[in-house]
């Protein structure tokens, strides 16, 4: 569906995207993380055709983006990140409006927009100008605009920035259910949405495809630290810190303070082992523990979080291939 | 086509819908109608709408950029020229679109001020042929009129800017006699043949403007001439080409 080869973009000496590659199914969804100015937005406005690329190749559906550009356009919904909208519009306006630019005849607007109102959960607001819209209604505006036409591609460009927490759930629901339907490009960076939306996530930082991969491949790839949640009924806990410091392939070992604060009336201690990957580490802790005569409560082990891992990737230090 | 008319479309809407077109409308009726009495009320004044005209011919130096200011500077500030440019529309398509809204509502504004040629009807006996080439004239002025102006718009995302730089321009035509005729001959008979309104002693009471130099004149003494209509049409043409050209060269960078 989407092919993106080689892919460079210099806003004069500004290298934005660097030599990117990946390619798309029909269906994919794929989630684009980086930190602000990774080059995000730059691939998003390459693929819809709003800038053209200074080198390589992107074909779309089988067309060229440079040759082709209004084809493409026909194929694609967009919500660049800024949520554009005519401010001066009521909702129902604006949206047949957007439908009738992306060639809807009337009678398909007439049929499709209901639908789209009431998926989007805009319909007490249809008669509504657009500029009197809370932030997150705004943004599910610009989300219906994008949808209204059935695009095959729908590129959305940090869909949940600025709107309250409440609203940020619902609009990743939302989004959710679209990927069914659409091949869908996300971008973010927040990592937890992306690893919750998407099945696919290309990490870019400083306009390079640093990873690529499913979110829990990502993770087990990556990993170069475990973490294991450990409870035990005991008192002592310098006593068990040191001991547990013993083991080579420990890395850090430290008071969960947060289950702590929780389990306040508990004699127990919470603690978060940082262990090297390779070894069978749980069995040995699970040894030392029981032998030693402390209660063993519980041993968790957590898998790392996509933070974790981003904060990994685009650190200067290069990943393990 | 259909492209066209949907732009167009949806900016009349958002015109009729703003204060601004009908404070334009006003302010415009209120100027024209100042300089037509002007023209008429003396003993012996000829019954004809030439005061009227030089009124407009002058104040849509600054109207017709501030009808078009908001057409692309406000897209651009909003970032929906992104949307715009992301779907399946041509430059041309949006550009020729905002210029026939604009060209809308300036005609509206020349529909209201045939109650001047009414008045002369009623107390006077006009002649009605300057009076029709008068308001083709005016159409046509007004058509690169707004061009230019919506050209100035395309440059960027401040409607004051758009507004400044439009009238600056049009202003600079109007005025181009004053540095065309210190300089050589053959610059001047180049730059002359440049001149956008009338030659301006518009503040000459007893003139009114349209009588010397410019491709206005003939239009306001009742004659059509191939020259200053070729005049007109190539303004209104270069510079809706350059605002295409302006949202295509998005396309480059």
């Amino acid at each position: 569906m989407i092919n993106v080869k080689n892919l460079s973009k210099y806003y004069g000496d500004y290298p934005a995207v660097i030599n990117i590659s990946f390619e798309l199914k029909k269906g994919d969804i794929v989630g684009l993380l980086g930190p602000n100015g990774a080059g995000k937005t730059t691939t998003m406005r390459v693929l819809t055709g709003f800038t053209p690329p200074t080198e390589g190749d992107v074909t779309i559906g089988g067309y060229d983006i440079i040759k082709d550009s209004l084809e493409i356009r026909k194929l694609i919904g967009y919500l660049p990140e800024s949520v554009p909208l005519y401010l001066d519009m009521e909702v129902t306006d604006y949206l047949e409006f957007m439908g009738k630019i992306r060639g809807m005849s009337n009678s398909q607007i007439k049929k499709r927009l209901p639908e789209v109102i009431d998926t989007i959960g805009l319909g007490e607001y249809r008669n509504v100008l657009v500029g009197k819209l809370s932030k997150g209604y705004r943004q599910r505006t610009g989300i219906a605009q994008a949808i209204l036409h059935e695009p095959k591609i729908l590129i959305l460009d940090e869909p949940t920035i600025g709107i309250d927490p409440v609203q940020v759930i619902e609009t990743r629901g939302l989004i959710k259910e679209l990927g069914g339907n659409h091949t869908l490009i996300l971008s973010s960076h927040i990592l937890p949405e992306v690893s919750m939306i998407c099945k696919r996530v290309l990490v870019i930082h400083e306009g390079k495809i640093v990873a690529d991969d499913k979110p829990s491949v990502l993770s087990e790839k990556l990993k170069t630290s475990e973490q294991i949640e450990l409870t035990i009924r005991s008192k002592n806990i310098t006593e068990i810190l040191k001991e547990l410091r013993n083991f080579n392939f420990i890395i850090d070992a430290r008071e969960n303070i947060v289950n702590q604060i929780t389990n306040k009336n508990d004699e127990t201690i919470n603690l978060i082992v940082e262990v090297k990957p390779e070894n069978n580490a749980q069995e040995i802790i699970a040894k030392s523990v029981i032998e030693k005569g402390w209660g063993l409560v519980r041993l968790n082990s957590v898998p790392m979080t996509l933070e974790e891992i981003f904060m990994q990737v685009t650190t200067d230090e290069k990943p393990k291939e | 086509m259909k492209n066209i008319f949907l732009i167009a479309n949806k900016e009349i809407k958002t015109y009729i819908a703003s204060p601004m077109a009908y404070i334009v409308a006003a302010s415009f009726l209120a100027v024209t109608g100042f300089f037509f009495v002007a023209s008429v009320s003396d003993a012996f004044a000829e019954a004809s709408i030439r005061g009227f005209l030089a009124g407009a011919v002058f104040f849509l130096i600054f109207l017709s950029p501030a009808i078009t200011m908001r057409l692309l500077s406000e897209e651009q500030k909003l970032g929906t020229l992104e949307l715009l440019l992301t779907s399946p529309l041509k430059e041309t398509e949006i550009v020729v679109g905002k210029f026939i809204a604009a060209f809308s509502i300036i005609l509206l504004m020349f529909l209201l001020t045939i109650f001047y040629t009414i008045i002369l009807l009623i107390y006077g006996v006009p002649d009605i042929g300057p009076i029709f080439t008068g308001y083709l004239g005016l159409i046509l002025y007004g058509a690169a009129t707004l061009s230019v102006g919506l050209f100035a718009s395309a440059l960027g995302p401040n409607q004051l800017v758009s507004l400044v730089v439009g009238s600056g321009i049009l202003t600079t035509l109007t005025f181009i006699d004053f540095i065309a005729n210190r300089l050589s001959p053959n610059v001047a008979k180049i730059l002359n043949h440049l001149q956008l309104g009338g030659s301006f002693s518009v503040f000459d009471q007893q003139s009114f403007g349209i009588s010397e130099g410019g491709h206005f004149a003939d239009f306001a003494r009742g004659i059509i001439s191939l020259g200053d209509i070729t005049y007109y049409f190539s303004i209104t043409l270069i510079f809706l080409m350059l605002t295409i050209l302006i949202l295509e060269s998005r396309r480059w960078r």
